[in-house]
């Protein structure tokens, strides 16, 4: 092992990093991928493979755990250290290894049905937490791997093989939901941008803490289009909202469109690009309430006026940190254990 | 000044009663204590509710200590008391089924108003009419004898009568001559920053010891001489800090930092309170948002090279059943304690029973074996949980840890072992490839080592075995994804014969002193000390009779068929309804006897020693 090298991400803080230069190939294991043709993931990983070798880590100290899902066989494809677990457990499985091994580049793989619904507990509290994690959430809409029902992201009356007459339930924002968790670090982004991701994948790394990344990743099986009007070049620029920090919230393909707040109700509202009222993006706000009412933009069915970006990226000390600083200070207050004076205890006596 | 006698005893079982809030608990530890730095054998029976403070003065929030202490070596807390102390009618009532005609009980007459008594069904006092007549009574107003005492430091009434278990601890000690420095010492440091609290409790104690001095009420005190212990340093113990202590002690003999994840729940809860104290011994305690996360984040960081511990009880295994199975299936160590409690369900959350043996043997899907290991007693839970945790790392396997709330709460006179003494567990973790593969070295994480059948542990930050795992079968060898139909059998086959496999188990031993005994008593768990118990009973009734105890419940002692065959009759205490009996009727096909209690509370010696003779009568 070599030595840890500061890379000025904190994120990676500890994790010991090399000179020898790495290639995707490098990252890329001898496992035949075994998605459908044409989903969504192959991108996904594509972009991970890629983009890995720049942290130049060594490949040894990263791991990656999954759940249970399509998208969960990603560990398999990645030559690090993996976990293929159980179904919405990742999160839970990664908290012990994180918390234990602030060594390693620990990523979560997972989807809406894992880390939404069996999983729902688990990722609230890891975000809740701020365990140094980067979570990955490919969020299709639909249950793939148990072939097509709904999922908890699905949109209200969607018509699957469990719900002939439309599904009853409102759909969960995971943004929304990770905001609400008091997540640090939550962002979006699409599966089709490799630019977008990359840039995204590369800010969640660095973060300490938690990072909640949803991926909007099409299944072109059982839920093909669902992100469609986010990616037809006819239709892109009149719904999609990209994040900037620093910058003005504007959209359109003439950045006609802008983003302001009500000044009588407080929520946010579509105004024209040159309102003077136009937000100012800033994601390292304190208040996660602007955050918040970004996240509420959307339509929840045809998710016009999606944002993508970094929502909100906030420095908050991580769970495995703050272990280990307990620890350490214990140990300084009183020294190291002592276990033979542990077990004699203070009332013990002697016979003979 | 009134002469008093001092009369020997062999032993003597106490039991302090009271209301939940009356502070018993720490009475009966605060006695015990004392006890055992005397240097009596003594075993403990905390009985409590479920509610922290059910309403005052009712039946459902009557607490209780029972403390057995002797001048040799005991084995149970004791069938019935000697001496009840009740410090109000709920506490008298409640507990007066278990005290046999002529003992002693002194009880608190300060609540004893009609409202009191109506409150738990008593129409007319107890102390007035002849309900008692049987016993030697003393009833005494320690409410207001203590609160006298305490005028000068002007508490408030309900404060001042907080201090009446101290004036009973007071009165007790001197009745058998315990000392209550150590008392006095205990409360000096609890209430250090309460100097009125303090000193009133101080002095309660006090006046509780000079009131049984010098009153004509108590013309006698006892003595109960110190038990032949062999040499050595000794402690008192409850289970769970015992296993918590096995724990540390094992975490250090094999140099991996302690991980332990859980959720709190009765009665392991103490657990994971003990293993928070001890960050400077490296132990990570995670509190966890639920059970099944408790035992996800222990196997993550098993994976990550650490030693995994999840505590809980029987619920909690139930929804833990799933990440046992993927310990399984990824052969990582992991040690899975279960504190038991009656069940099913929420069942008696404070009370005692051993009716999760099936649960974890075979509570999960699909081909699970999973070794388990059960404590005896309060202090073995210490080398119970150093055995787990040899076997869940030497074989890469989750381990059940079986301990109850009997020996959880429950405490006894440990002999403190010498740390050099103590097992050295070996890791052995993989830091080389393993196989020839197609033109160079590579490695398979799935390659046994013929002996042990275990596969290799190699953990994140070593170069060059980067590898996955997960919960989908595993092709034998490589570990990569296989779905092969022998491939599968051959692999369910290999986690069950390293499971049966595990060596160092040691052959069970019998204790038959005649030699020619024909009915051998088998147990395991913490029905030890009463099976014990009742069998010296019936031996000294002149029956011969042989005793057996299993500490492995999988893989079972080699010669255990051999055993259980070599007797005409083998009867199996158990507090279930005879789940360790069905199973070695289908292992062994042996007619076993089983003798089932499932009341929440341990086997009585002597209602066990009964069912013993009568099983040798019949023989």
């Amino acid at each position: 092992m070599t030595a840890p090298v500061e890379l000025g991400l904190p994120g990676l803080a500890g994790v010991p990093t090399t000179d020898v230069k790495q290639t995707k190939k490098d990252f890329t294991s001898d496992q035949e991928v075994r998605w459908c043709p044409g989903c969504g993931d192959y991108a996904v990983l594509a972009a991970v493979q890629g983009f890995l070798p720049d942290l130049g880590l060594e490949r040894e100290n990263i791991v990656f755990v999954s759940g249970i899902g399509c998208s969960s066989r990603f560990p398999y494809y990645m030559n690090t250290y993996g976990m293929h677990s159980i179904h919405g457990r990742a999160p839970a499985i990664a908290t012990g290894l994180a918390a234990s091994r602030p060594d390693l580049s620990v990523w979560v793989i997972t989807g809406d049905g894992d880390a939404l619904s069996i999983g729902g507990n688990h990722l609230i509290h890891a975000l809740r937490r701020n365990v140094n994690l980067t979570i990955l959430l490919f969020n299709n809409r639909i249950y793939g791997l148990t072939k097509g029902q709904y999922s908890p992201t699905s949109e209200q009356g969607k018509v699957t093989k469990s719900t002939p007459m439309g599904s009853l339930e409102a759909p969960f924002n995971p943004v929304s939901l990770a905001l609400g968790a008091e997540a640090t670090f939550v962002a979006r982004t699409i599966d089709s941008d490799r630019q977008h991701l990359t840039s995204v994948l590369s800010a969640a790394a660095a973060h300490r803490g938690t990072s909640l990344v949803e991926i909007y990743q099409n299944c072109n099986i059982f839920n093909d289009g669902a992100f469609e009007i986010l990616k037809n070049r006819d239709s892109r620029d009149e719904v999609l909202i990209r994040l900037e920090q620093g910058a003005p919230v504007r959209f359109g393909a003439d950045a006609q469109h802008g983003v302001r707040r009500n000044p009588s109700t407080g929520s946010l509202e579509v105004c024209e690009g040159d309102d003077p009222g136009v937000l100012v993006h800033d994601a390292t706000a304190d208040d996660p309430t602007q955050a918040f009412a970004l996240s509420r933009l959307a339509d929840p069915g045809t998710l016009a006026r999606s944002p993508i970006g970094i929502f909100r990226q906030v420095d908050r000390p991580a769970y495995g940190d703050l272990m280990a600083g307990q620890l350490d200070e214990a140990t300084a207050k009183h020294g190291e254990g002592d276990l033979q004076a542990l077990l004699n205890g203070k009332d013990s006596w002697t016979v003979g | 000044m009134t002469v008093k006698h001092v009369r020997e005893l062999d032993r003597v079982v106490i039991r302090f009663a009271g209301d939940s809030g009356d502070g018993m608990q720490l009475t009966g530890d605060r006695f015990t204590a004392e006890t055992a730095s005397f240097g009596n054998d003594l075993s403990t029976l905390p009985n409590f509710p479920a509610e922290i403070r059910a309403p005052a003065g009712t039946l459902p929030g009557v607490s209780s200590f029972q403390l057995h202490f002797a001048n040799y070596d005991i084995l149970t807390p004791g069938d019935a008391p000697d001496v009840l102390v009740a410090m109000n009618p709920a506490a008298l009532k409640a507990n007066l089924p278990d005290v046999p005609k002529g003992a002693t009980i002194i009880v608190d007459t300060g609540d004893f108003t009609p409202r009191a008594l109506k409150k738990i069904g008593w129409t007319t006092s107890p102390l007035e009419d002849n309900t008692l007549s049987a016993y030697k009574v003393h009833a005494l107003d320690l409410s207001g004898i203590t609160m006298e005492a305490l005028a000068p430091f002007e508490l408030s009434r309900k404060d001042a009568s907080r201090s009446k278990n101290m004036f009973a601890l007071g009165l007790l000690s001197w009745m058998y001559g315990r000392s209550i420095d150590g008392t006095v010492k205990f409360l000096r440091e609890k209430f250090a920053s309460r100097e009125t609290i303090r000193d009133a409790n101080i002095a309660a104690l006090k006046a509780g010891w000079n009131y049984g001095e010098t009153t004509e009420d108590f013309a006698v005190s006892y003595e109960v001489k110190p038990a032949a212990m062999p040499s050595g340093t000794y402690r008192n113990i409850t289970g769970n800090l015992a296993l918590s202590y096995g724990l540390v002690a094992a975490a250090r003999q094999s140099g991996l930092p302690l991980f332990l994840g859980s959720y709190p729940i009765t009665p392991a809860s103490d657990i994971l309170h003990e293993l928070s104290k001890h960050k400077r011994f490296g132990v990570r305690t995670f509190q966890a948002e639920d059970e099944v996360a408790a035992i996800g984040a222990a196997l993550g960081a098993s994976f990550g090279g650490a030693l995994g511990v999840t505590t809980t009880s029987g619920p909690g295994v139930a929804l833990k059943g799933e990440t046992v199975g993927l310990a399984v299936s990824l052969e990582l160590p992991l040690v899975i304690v279960d504190v038991q409690r009656g069940g099913p369900s929420t069942g008696l959350p404070t009370k005692t029973e051993q009716a999760d043996l099936l649960q974890v043997l075979y509570g999960r899907n699909g081909e699970s074996p999973v070794p388990v290991v059960a404590a005896s007693s309060p202090s073995d839970c210490f080398h119970a949980a150093i055995e787990a945790v040899r076997i869940a790392v030497t074989y890469r396997t989750p381990v059940f840890l079986l301990s109850d709330g009997y020996l959880a709460n429950g405490s006894e006179p440990w002999h403190v072992p010498d740390v050099e003494s103590l097992p050295v567990i070996h890791p052995n973790f993989a830091t080389d490839l393993n196989h020839d593969g197609e033109g160079e070295r590579d490695f398979w994480p799935y390659l046994r080592d013929p002996e042990t059948l275990a596969r290799p542990w190699a953990v994140p930050g070593t170069p060059g075995l980067e590898h996955r795992i997960g919960g989908i079968e595993k092709l034998d060898g490589p570990g990569t994804i296989s779905y092969d139909p022998n491939n599968h059998e051959r692999m369910v086959r290999l986690r069950q014969a390293k499971v049966d496999g595990v060596a160092g188990i040691p052959d069970l031993e019998v204790e038959d002193p005649s030699g020619a005994a024909r009915l051998l008593v088998l147990g395991w768990g913490s029905t030890y000390g009463p099976i014990g118990a009742a069998v010296r009973r019936a031996r000294k009734a002149g029956h011969q009779v042989a005793q057996a105890h299993l500490r492995h419940l999988n893989p079972m002692p080699a010669n255990t068929g051999d055993v259980l065959r070599s007797y005409d009759r083998v009867l199996v205490p158990e507090m279930n309804l005879g789940q360790l009996a069905l199973l070695l009727r289908g292992k062994y096909l042996v007619d076993v006897v089983g003798y089932n209690r499932v009341r929440g509370l341990p086997f009585k010696a002597e209602e066990l020693a009964d069912v013993i003779m009568e099983e040798v009568g019949a023989l």
